[in-house]
């Protein structure tokens, strides 16, 4: 189990802080992994600012994720994960969704590639995405009811 | 799916269905077109009819018995699905595995890289109009897919990586089969290549087709040899080694013509390097020692130990009826799969069960592309188009 580092002295977290320092309501630090906690409203802007960022060039997004804490509060937890191609870095960042309004600001003038995450996230969690352009069911039939990957789904019987 | 907002209006488009069942969308996979005489105005893609719910079904299960299940994702590279994985559940645990179990291992994904891209070439040429290649490309795989049964039991669905290590000891004899494999190859590519790569029908079906810039690429996040055909030199494998691919010497082939020639020959170069991986990882490999991690309580005790020692039968019955518990947290594993970035997030709560298994799988975003790729092009440059990303359908859909 190696030591946990100074997460002020990573390049992403200095950058952010000096850019906005409200961006990052906390940090985590496991198995390597660095999770930069980010307030619902400010997810947009910080999205542009990485990927805009001549030195931290976090351009590619490799995936967008959800996971569902029931019956815990806040409820949603949406994870992206980015990619530095040219510093060969990784940075995830984590909103915290409430259970009552799952919803926050789609990412993808930012990272066009986010649309089929939404997308698969707004079909199988229900968390919506303001902005996007076609947020429709993906995997699922259009008719079908509620959202598999919540904990209050059942795996099997009748819903 | 029903309605198609038509770009140019319904008086002078029609729209074509594709699929879901069609021999070249390879797999149930719809597509919408929308014509304009034999222009593609827009094509739509309608996904999930192989949705099996397999992330859902994995937080019912054990972290040992979700890897059964990655098997079934991605039919042409089990292995790498395994790996992902158990990689992404070894970090979790913080695991180290010996260094024999991951030259095997390496060993193992690469012969299912260059049997993943066998299929995609063989069924990327007949949707082309090329029946022989098909036929060569099923013969090479076959003597791939007895090394695995010879490995691991199991030609296909093998699950043979598991958490900590290998399944089992691999049987005298296998490394002769690999080495075997290694010797006749390169000739066999060397008449791929015959056959293909300057066979003019081959090259008008495929130069300046189905292009895609290095910028829309990142954009949409492709990976994998669709992205490498596009001029970025992306791939996990040197960017974010794993499983000692650090130790390993090979090159990343990469073209800068973004189009349907350029995947092509990126994918038939990377079959050269990844027998040169082969050739290595073989002469790397140690004779004997561990195949598994030493973690009691996670990897479950050698048969004979368990038959003398009380210790190792306790661990044995905890492991197949409790499972063993991670600590908390979340971890995102990425590995180079045949098709690109697979990765691999685990989220853990302490119980025996993953909380959130999610695979982040390279054919479903690579498949955002096809749009770009085709529209304002020829209705057969889309048979094309969907045959070089390499997709597989089992895997978008999961």
């Amino acid at each position: 189990m190696t030591e946990t580092p100074d997460l002020e002295k990573n390049p992403a977290v200095a950058r952010i802080r000096a850019w906005q320092p409200g961006a990052i309501a906390g940090l985590l630090y496991f198995r390597g992994e660095i999770t930069v906690l980010v307030p619902r409203v400010q997810l947009r802007a910080l999205a542009g600012f990485l990927a805009g960022d001549k030195e931290l060039a976090f351009t590619y997004l490799s995936d967008v994720t959800a996971v569902d804490r029931f019956p815990n509060e806040p409820r949603f937890e949406l994870n992206y994960h980015l990619l530095s191609l040219s510093r060969r870095d990784t940075l995830r960042l984590r909103v915290s969704l409430p259970g009552d309004a799952p919803v926050i600001e789609t990412v993808i003038p930012v990272w066009p590639t986010a649309n089929w995450h939404e997308r698969e996230i707004f079909d199988l969690f229900g968390i919506r995405f303001e902005g996007h352009p076609n947020l429709r069911r993906m995997l699922l039939p259009d008719d079908w009811e509620g959202h598999p990957l919540r904990k209050d789904y059942p795996t099997e019987g009748p819903r | 799916m029903t309605t198609v907002q038509t770009a140019i209006g319904p008086e002078k488009t029609m729209v074509l269905n594709m699929g879901p069942q069609h021999p070249s969308t390879h797999g149930v996979l719809r597509v919408l077109l929308e014509l304009d005489g034999e222009n593609v105005v827009k094509a739509d893609v309608d996904i999930g009819y192989l949705h099996t719910g397999i992330e859902k079904t994995a937080e019912a299960l054990t972290y040992s018995q979700a890897i059964t299940i990655t098997d079934r994702m991605d039919y042409l590279a089990p292995l790498s699905n395994n790996l992902a994985y158990c990689l992404a559940v070894e970090k979790l645990l913080d695991l180290e595995i010996p260094k024999r179990a991951q030259y095997i291992r390496v060993l193992l994904t690469e012969l299912t890289r260059i049997g993943s891209h066998l299929v995609w070439l063989g069924t990327h040429a007949i949707d082309l109009g090329a029946m022989s290649v098909f036929l060569y490309c099923f013969r090479e795989r076959e003597e791939l897919l007895k090394i695995f049964e010879m490995v691991s039991g199991q030609r296909m669905m093998t699950s043979y990586f598991r958490i900590g290590g290998l399944a089992l000891e691999p049987p005298a004899g296998w490394t002769e089969r690999v080495e075997n494999v290694v010797r006749t190859f390169p000739s066999r590519i060397d008449e791929y290549e015959d056959l293909l790569t300057k066979n003019r029908i081959w090259m008008a079906r495929t130069q300046g087709v189905g292009i895609l810039n290095a910028e829309d690429a990142i954009a949409l996040g492709v990976s994998g040899p669709s992205l490498r055909g596009s001029g970025v030199d992306y791939d996990v494998r040197k960017y974010f080694p794993y499983s000692s691919y650090d130790e390993f010497d090979f090159q990343v082939p990469v073209r800068t013509e973004g189009d349907c020639f350029a995947r092509y020959m990126c994918r038939v170069a990377e079959m050269r390097e990844s027998l040169k991986i082969v050739r290595q990882a073989l002469d790397k490999i140690p004779a004997e020692g561990p195949i598994k991690a030493d973690a009691p309580g996670i990897v479950a005790p050698q048969r004979e130990r368990m038959k003398t020692e009380m210790e190792a039968l306790i661990y044995h019955f905890k492991i197949y009826t409790e499972g063993f518990a991670p600590p908390p947290g979340e971890v995102y594993q990425r590995v180079e799969s045949p098709r690109g970035e697979l990765g691999c997030f685990v989220a853990s709560d302490g119980s025996p069960k993953p909380y959130r298994m999610r695979m982040r799988t390279p054919s479903f975003v690579n498949l955002q592309a096809l749009q770009k790729m085709v529209e304002g092009r020829l209705i057969a440059d889309v048979i094309a188009s969907i045959g070089t990303l390499d997709i597989v359908l089992g895997e978008i859909d999961r």
